[in-house]
């Protein structure tokens, strides 16, 4: 991907992504209406192909989606500058309201109150990750040896308290191999 | 010293949690495991629940409230730039050299294995949100229990909704029943 040098500047990069950072719950998918807006409709960055293109790749390379996507519009921009600043621009809303946020709970952590809350909020907490556990599998163990994969991940991470790096490691390897054998099978 | 070993530690956990969001979650209790003084397994379902109900990514707001527990704003402000570091590192690097990094057949291959992997990883951090919060000295939390199960299944019947709107409903239930039981 070549960088596409015009007009843009490094604060519209910023200020761009602290809007997207700063207006959309939970990132990922969630980001998508934003930037569709602002960096198709206002500033015409990249086209509607290549912002799904760039968010493909955002989720098969290592680290948070919205952090890759920002890093690559803005790399097409402005090159490592551009993609420095638009990740910096897309984490200052983070950064503020959960610092303020952390400083007021931390301060008020005896309370009563608060204790009550959030023993409420733990119980949401383990409804919406199991919720995201079901959704996530049906899409991620598509075969036997995907299953087998998982319950040997839990079974790692659980009981033998091993690496989460070693799994990702693992998977990789595991799914260039599996992969490798069914084609081979096949032929 | 404190801050270069926090930038150390989520370093890895930005460049080896691939997909985003609940990913780094696993990393985390890893950390809190070999960390206690940094947080602990509780603090992180309380940072998880205060990521979703506010903007921005839901990794980089764990990172923030994880790094300020550590070490204060400062520390807030190190573990965040340590987890995007590898992101802008290799996102130059694709961007440069690889075109259609995501339709090369190598990287299919090995997203059949990383996903299953992934929801593993995820699975093993959802059971250390469940043991603080539905388990108190081997024995199960009732009350705790039977919210759950109202809440997952409410939550699954109404998937569009906010997962704020859960979040504010379950601190409005722990204020009402004065939770944890």
């Amino acid at each position: 991907m070549s960088i596409n040098r015009d007009k843009t500047t490094l604060w519209q990069l910023y200020f761009s992504f602290f809007k997207i950072g700063g207006l959309t719950f939970g990132g990922g998918l969630a980001m998508l209406p934003m930037l569709q807006r602002e960096v198709i409709d206002k500033y015409r960055w990249v086209t509607e192909e290549q912002l799904l293109d760039i968010y493909a790749i955002g989720q098969c390379t290592p680290g948070i989606i919205a952090i890759n996507t920002a890093s690559m519009i803005g790399y097409r921009k402005r090159g490592v500058w551009g993609s420095i600043i638009s990740t910096l621009g897309m984490v200052t809303p983070s950064l503020v309201l959960i610092t303020l946020l952390a400083s007021v709970l931390t301060h008020f952590e005896e309370s009563i109150l608060l204790q009550q809350a959030f023993g409420g909020i733990r119980v949401a907490v383990c409804a919406l990750i199991t919720q995201s556990v079901i959704t996530l599998y049906k899409r991620s163990i598509v075969d036997f040896p995907t299953l087998i994969l998982c319950l040997v991940t839990v079974a790692g991470t659980i009981f033998l308290q091993l690496s989460p790096i070693l799994f990702v490691i693992v998977g990789i390897l595991f799914g260039l191999v599996v992969q490798n054998l069914k084609r081979r099978k096949a032929e | 010293m404190i801050f270069l070993l926090l930038f150390y530690e989520f370093f890895k956990i930005g460049l080896f949690s691939i997909g985003g969001g609940l990913t780094t979650l696993p990393f985390l209790y890893n950390l809190a495991e070999k960390r206690p003084d940094w947080f602990t397994a509780k603090n992180i379902v309380d940072m998880l629940a205060i990521s979703e109900s506010t903007p921005g990514p839901i990794g980089i707001n764990m990172a923030t409230y994880a790094g300020f527990l550590t070490a204060g704003p400062f520390g807030g402000l190190i573990a965040t730039l340590g987890e995007v570091t590898p992101s802008v590192i290799i996102i130059c690097i694709i961007a440069r050299f690889l075109d259609q990094f995501d339709k090369n057949p190598l990287v299919r291959d090995a997203f059949y294995g990383l996903r299953a992997a992934v929801i593993g990883l995820i699975i093993f951090a959802a059971s250390k949100v469940f043991s603080v919060t539905l388990f108190k000295a081997g024995s199960i939390r009732g009350l705790e229990t039977l919210l759950f199960f109202i809440l997952l299944g409410l939550a699954l019947k109404f998937r569009k909704v906010h997962p704020l709107i859960w979040i504010v409903l379950g601190a409005a239930l722990g204020l009402l029943l004065k939770l944890p039981s």
